[in-house]
């Protein structure tokens, strides 16, 4: 049977091969047995399961297959840094980066096809949006990577707004760091947002991975202006979303603040940081901007980036500069697009 | 329609005092205000109470007796097959107002799509309609939901781009299209903008690359 037409096991939680396996009249643990395979030993066929029975396998193969999706090009950076574009959807494509350094080694994954936010500074959203992945095309970016046993970390800063696509984000980390799947330790892990608050209360609740909120700007009229969420969920609901959430020692929360030039950067904007992320034991990143085409924003130089820096510093804020990774093959913070590869079946009409 | 993600807001039980088909897919429901609202703000709405709530522009005026909203229907949503079935007298369950896509009284261009309209009928029903011009974009002259009453309101203040019937009454083309043309935008006023974020980016883009700085921009995407 042509494996399209086939199921794909790969992507499924152990909960969810439970319910798959017992429907199929198999016995739960064989559930155990194929989360084993394909995330731990990371085969890419059933008949390769050898401690299933020669009959369960040939069940399985009827209805099912393991499908992970290659990547189809990778661009390298001079300073190392990877992209890799995966085929997704019928004629649509993502891209994750890859970004190694001396003592660790980050993917940086998509969560859709696209992005729905529109945010000002962003390539993503230039394509509109064409779909959100699947947990399976969530994790086919880790397990189809070549330099998978080297990496350390993930972070979900990629294509799309994780909070926008949740569930699958839940279901790709519990595959991650569950003792059935990778295993790994879920600090190893950060999920971005620009503040979707009810998703992301759901993702604090669910998940033990670390949180990064696209801030950009401290006052709700000014963030307006560049990011059109800021309508729904102002950013000072979203620090007090995350003021009542206990975070416990092992969280940790970011603020990513990508510096423009004369929008974001004054003495004004840095005191105003300070007073709204008082009393929060967080992060800050700056972010070095990369322009986009047409775009209105311009970059804060180093200097002024590490001015505004040692203003948070001396506040009492920790605030690192965030490298800029990758932006040669424009992998960078805000880089990331497929657009010239989306296929429209007819024009958006308005 | 804006999120399609769960929400955590205390939903209230509210029976539906009217539900009609305006065109298509489209719906216009109503039901009991049990609060005050701000004209572009929105709600969400469920028809269980603990789901995933998904968040609408309010189309009622802030002085109306009874809150409204425009839905699409999409045939494989999770919600609006739901709510365009509902008779009146059901219950859905709806949280009160949150969000901060407001207009004020100073001259503006307001810009939709689609269902997008919907806070800029609020807006208009609130008195806020005075110095505003207003765009509307659709594919068929039935596409222009209240265009009735906007017509009333606004005059020739009023304009409706038709992207795809070649007999429309209204500018045959993209309200891009219409944009492009136009040989002057105003600079000194503010442009509010709503629909889905592919159509906000676009035209958004555009007022940019006619001169319009993007402070004056304000957007809000159904996403």
């Amino acid at each position: 049977m042509n494996s399209v037409l086939k199921t794909n096991l790969f992507g499924l939680t152990l909960s969810q091969l439970k319910s798959l396996v017992i429907s199929l009249g198999l016995p739960a643990f064989t559930a155990t047995q194929l989360a084993d395979w394909m995330y731990k030993k990371r085969v890419t066929t059933i008949s390769a399961m050898t401690n299933l029975s020669k009959q369960v396998r040939d069940k399985l193969e009827n209805e099912y297959c393991i499908s992970l999706i290659p990547s189809s090009k990778v661009q390298t950076s001079i300073d190392g840094t990877k992209k890799y574009l995966y085929p997704t959807q019928v004629n649509k494509f993502i891209e994750a980066a890859y970004i190694p350094d001396e003592d660790r080694a980050t993917l940086c994954v998509s969560t859709q096809i696209g992005c729905k936010m529109g945010c000002l500074f962003c390539m993503t959203g230039k394509q509109g949006f064409q779909g959100n992945l699947t947990t399976a095309e969530i994790v086919n970016q880790v397990q189809s990577l070549p330099e998978f046993d080297k990496l350390t970390n993930i972070v979900y800063m990629g294509m799309g707004e994780p909070m926008d696509n949740v569930e699958a984000v839940l279901d790709s980390i519990d595959i991650m760091t569950s003792p059935w799947g990778y295993d790994w330790s879920p600090k190893r892990i950060t999920v971005s947002t620009i503040g979707i608050i009810p998703a992301m209360m759901n993702f604090l609740e669910k998940s033990q991975a670390h949180l990064a909120v696209s801030l950009h700007s401290p006052f709700d009229d000014e963030r307006r202006e560049i990011m059109p969420i800021q309508s729904v969920y102002p950013i000072t609901e979203v620090i007090s979303e995350i003021r009542r959430w206990e975070l416990g020692r092992q969280r940790r929360i970011s603020f990513e603040y990508i510096m423009f030039k004369g929008v974001n950067d004054s003495a004004r904007h840095a005191n105003e940081l300070v007073r709204l992320l008082n009393g929060i034991k967080c992060r800050v990143n700056l972010i070095r901007f990369h322009p986009i085409p047409d775009t209105p924003l311009e970059g804060t130089s180093m200097e002024g980036i590490v001015e505004f820096q040692n203003r948070l510093k001396s506040k009492g804020l920790t605030v690192t500069i965030r490298a800029s990774r990758g932006e040669d093959i424009f992998a960078a913070c805000g880089l990331l697009s497929t657009k010239e590869l989306v296929r429209r079946q007819a024009e958006t009409d308005f | 329609m804006l999120s399609a993600m769960s929400v955590k807001r205390n939903l209230y039980k509210t029976p539906i005092k009217a539900i009609r088909r305006l065109v298509d897919d489209v719906y216009v429901m109503s039901f009991v205000r049990n609060f005050d609202f701000k004209a572009g703000q929105v709600v969400a709405i469920d028809i269980i109470p603990e789901g995933n709530a998904r968040l609408y522009s309010i189309a009622s005026g802030e002085n109306d007796d009874d809150v409204e909203i425009l839905f699409d229907e999409k045939p494989n949503g999770k919600l609006t097959p739901y709510l365009s079935r509902m008779k009146v007298g059901e219950k859905i369950y709806v949280s009160e107002p949150f969000g901060n896509f407001l207009s004020r009284n100073e001259k503006a261009w307001w810009i939709a799509v689609g269902t997008g309209i919907a806070p800029f009928v609020s807006m208009a029903r609130s008195g806020l309609g005075t110095n505003k011009t207003i765009i509307q974009g659709a594919k068929w002259d039935d596409n222009f939901y209240f265009s009735e009453e906007l017509e009333n309101a606004f005059l020739q203040n009023y304009v409706r781009c038709c992207s795809q019937q070649e007999d429309t009454v209204n500018f045959k083309g993209r309200l891009t299209e219409w944009l492009r043309k136009q040989p002057e935008l105003p600079m000194d006023i503010e442009y509010y903008l709503c629909g889905s974020a592919e159509m906000v980016v676009e035209v958004r883009d555009l007022l940019i690359e006619k001169g319009v700085h993007f402070k004056n921009i304000i957007s809000e995407t159904y996403f």
